[in-house]
């Protein structure tokens, strides 16, 4: 396939390992004092798992996986809104397909769907709306979930049900920006990353700009990420180049489709649809301040929230889940206490096993061939 | 005065009442499974003239003993039920996956396929044109995979208890002398051969469904497997047979490794794939080893023996893609890596639950 | 959030709600292309490859860009193996080298 096959090249990859270990050397780095550098886009954790990038890096490399995994943030409290809101009578529940196992304080929409609410998967918001306008006696509701990358898609879409005059559509938005993600990160006091390897996509949406604080404030280099092998292992190096250099600088590394300015029809749609909230609350990172998008007043007859009257109830983590210390990368999903006992793919307790791009589920499924040895000696 | 069965008017009523069978509804309704002579036509005008079985409509089917022992020295059974949605697609439907389907749990046994059973759950409402060409679909795959479908049964729930159609199909089979097959006897220097490119069937089901909205042409693989495993069968010593359905790649290869307790490596730059199944699968985030297929088989097979079972393979139409997956090895027992090329390995394991199109 | 994949566009669907088909690896679907037409008319983008996520199309690849990205790589590698080659000729020649 054009533009992937080329940047998943395992030769090229292996030179770019080679590299980044003399480069490690260089900075003298060791696996006692590892150089550690955050993804904070869960896609680049579902990437480095499939195709095994962390294997291969020189121990003097340690990956914290970010809480970039907008299934993985979302606190229990809005999936139980998601389930009451399936739950209503003549609603069509549409979702992505990420969230649909993720258990909520009583039950996961899965399970929700089981127990008869109408629930179906989709892959567009647009095919929720067709959805919509051919279901004229339902309403149907949208679960608005992503980072900057998938907002545009549903502001756009909002946009055309209001240009269409459709009446039975509504977005039950739980859509987050990335900003104030790296911040809480950046000022969490028992963390401390060397570099980030930054969101491709949600650049490609708005920009390069917007991480300048990273650099100058906090001085952290920052390289922005494709997704193929070569793109993330292209970005390590660009880091350890950085830090060799003793520089702090924003780079984009996916050049082929991030402009510095971002998209600006994308940006413009989400301004139109979409204003920050105060607050938000986050899964483990607790509540940030205008991390969390809503629909304007002028799309109030398309907001879910709005329309039904969703429980809105804060609810705390399990006691056993640790989730949140896992997302923040200050502990190890095998750390966990509950990981690979009471909390495995079958029977999550929290979302970053049953996300696609959770770390728990990432190490679980793929990466527990390295942990075992780990596990062994623990005694874990 | 005449024996009243004489009489020209009860002998009419007589002629009419042993006229063969015909369906006058265009849908499927109650009294069809009522087993009364509404039953008794949609057998007759249905299920015996689309399956060929004049007898089929018996309580019972009989096999000489002597005939089957002839042939081998082990009798095989299996079942398997469909509840396909779409029940047509590109490359089969229903019927045929109901056919393919339980000749293939038989052949990879080992088995010769024989005889089938056909049950049918029918929702009140189905077309009658709908069944009648997925029972033609039934008789034509049974004539090409050299079964007979001898015996069955018909049931009508009422609407909305049926997803319109299931069918269950129960297989016998002969096992020539010789001949054993099974999971756990795959051996740590074995290799695992796949007979053809992955995914095709479960990615025509997702396309077919339509709430995906996508416009691409894979067609099912669904295929009866028998010649090619006797094909495979007289040229190389195998070990285990499965064939891929749903799980994928991925779930059989994990069932046969803790089965066996050996460990198994993966080639990924090895697994055969259709490019719209790629596509296909790079679009949604799926992956091809968690995709169903219909007429791929997995083989283990001792490594010095692998060049013969593929040759064997390749010049057969239905195995020109075959190719070695995987190599066994003793540890970590039970479980299945896959090399990535990068210089990594990383562990394969099953879903947990159904491949689901995601975002992130 | 994460999950683009590059597709390119064959045909246009509906010009003025701006949907186009793009077939990714031969799989074709009807993808709004609001976010890339950069002034253009969407009949104007029938060849160009984009980035799809979520049926929209998010940004035009730039193919200058990604071969520049692709030789920056085929460098590297050919770097690197001229250095392993001058490590492995040094190593060769003995620890005596001054190095």
């Amino acid at each position: 396939m054009k533009y992937v096959d080329e940047f998943r090249n395992p030769a090229a990859g292996k030179k770019l390992v080679a590299r980044i270990r003399e480069q490690v050397a260089a900075l003298g780095r060791t696996a006692a004092d590892p150089i550690k550098i955050m993804e904070v886009c869960g896609g680049h954790t579902h990437s480095i798992f499939k195709f095994g990038l962390e294997e291969m890096l020189p121990d003097a490399i340690e990956l914290v996986h970010g809480p970039g995994c907008p299934v993985c943030v979302l606190p229990v409290g809005r999936v139980d809104d998601a389930v009451f809101l399936a739950e209503q009578p003549g609603v069509i529940f549409a979702t992505y397909g990420d969230a649909i196992r993720v258990p909520g304080s009583q039950k996961s929409l899965l399970q929700a769907k089981a127990e008869g609410a109408d629930i179906r998967t989709v892959y567009s918001p647009t095919d929720a709306l067709a959805l919509a306008k051919s279901n004229p006696d339902r309403d149907v509701v949208f679960f608005g979930l992503g980072f900057e990358t998938t907002v545009p898609s549903t502001a756009l879409t909002l946009l055309q049900a209001e240009a269409e005059g459709v009446t039975n559509f509504f977005v039950f938005s739980n859509h987050i920006t990335i900003v104030p993600t790296i911040r809480a990160i950046l000022d969490a006091p028992d963390l401390s990353i060397d570099g980030f390897v930054g969101p491709g996509h949600v650049t490609m949406v708005i920009g390069t700009e917007p991480y300048r604080f990273i650099a100058d404030t906090y001085q952290k280099p920052f390289v922005v990420s494709g997704f193929e092998p070569l793109d993330v292992l292209q970005s390590i190096v660009m880091l350890l180049e950085q830090m060799q250099a003793g520089e702090a600088r924003v780079e984009n590394q996916y050049r082929r489709l991030v402009a510095h300015d971002g998209n600006a029809t994308a940006q413009g749609a989400m301004a139109e649809v979409f204003e920050l909230r105060e607050h938000f609350e986050w899964r483990g990172l607790g509540s940030i301040e205008e991390s969390g998008l809503r629909l304007r007043d002028r799309f109030a007859h398309l907001d879910a929230e709005r329309r039904f009257l969703v429980p809105a109830l804060a609810v705390e983590d399990p006691k056993a889940c640790q989730c949140g210390d896992v997302l923040k990368g200050t502990i190890k999903p095998w750390e966990c206490k509950v990981f690979g006992t009471a909390c495995t793919p079958e029977t999550p307790i929290g979302a970053c096993m049953v996300s696609s791009e959770g770390a728990c589920a990432a190490y679980y499924n793929y990466g527990r061939l390295s942990t075992l040895p780990v596990l062994a000696t623990s005694g874990a | 005065m005449d024996s009243p069965e004489r009489h020209p008017l009860f002998q009419r009523i007589e002629k009419h009442r042993r006229r063969s069978g015909r369906v006058r509804e265009n849908v499927v309704v109650q009294a069809h499974g009522g087993g009364g002579k509404a039953m008794r036509d949609l057998i007759e005008d249905l299920v015996v003239r689309e399956l060929g079985e004049p007898e089929i409509d018996e309580d019972q089917a009989f096999a000489s003993i002597s005939e089957l022992g002839a042939r081998g020295d082990r009798v095989a059974f299996t079942t398997d039920s469909f509840v396909v949605t779409p029940l047509e697609f590109p490359g089969g439907d229903i019927g045929r996956l109901a056919v393919n389907g339980t000749v293939n749990d038989l052949a990879v046994g080992g088995a010769e396929p024989v005889f089938l059973s056909c049950g049918l759950v029918l929702e009140e409402g189905l077309e009658i044109d709908t069944l009648r060409r997925i029972l033609r679909s039934m008789g034509t795959a049974a004539r090409e995979a050299g079964v007979r479908i001898v015996t069955g049964d018909t049931k009508v729930v009422p609407r909305g208890k049926a997803d319109r159609m299931f069918i269950n199909t129960s297989g016998i089979g002969v096992v020539p002398s010789g001949v054993k097959l099974s999971s756990r006897s795959v051996q740590p220097d074995d290799v695992l051969i796949v007979s053809g490119r992955l995914g095709d069937h479960g990615a025509a089901i997702l396309v077919a469904r339509g709430e995906l909205d996508l416009d691409t042409d894979i067609p099912s693989d669904t295929a009866p497997l028998n010649d090619l495993v006797r094909t495979l069968l007289d040229a190389a010593p195998v070990h285990a047979m499965r064939d891929v359905t749903r799980g994928g790649l991925a779930a059989v290869l994990n069932e046969i490794a803790l089965a066996s307790e050996v460990g198994m490596v993966v080639d990924a730059q090895t697994i055969p794939v259709r490019p719209e199944v790629s596509g296909f699968c790079e679009l949604l985030g799926l992956d091809p080893v968690h995709l169903a297929n219909e007429g791929r088989l997995v083989a283990a097979v001792p490594s010095d023996s692998a060049d013969a079972a593929l040759a064997a393979l390749r010049g057969h139409p239905m195995g020109a893609d075959a190719v070695v997956v995987a190599r066994c090895r003793p540890e970590p027992a039970g479980v299945v890596t896959i090399d990535t090329g990068f210089g990594g390995e990383r562990i394969l394991d099953m879903l947990v639950g159904e491949p689901l199109p995601r975002i992130c | 959030m994460c999950l683009g994949i590059p597709g390119r566009i064959v045909s246009i669907e509906d010009e003025a709600k701006k949907l186009g088909v793009v077939d990714v690896g031969g799989v074709r679907r009807v993808t709004n292309l609001a976010c890339v037409l950069q002034g253009q008319a969407p009949s104007e983008l029938v060849g160009e490859w984009v980035l799809v996520h979520v049926g929209f199309a998010m940004s035009r690849i730039d193919p200058r860009e990604a071969q520049r990205t692709l030789e920056l790589l085929a460098e590297m590698g050919e770097v690197q193996e001229e250095l392993e080659a001058m490590r492995r000729s040094g190593a060769e020649a003995g620890t005596g080298a001054a190095s």
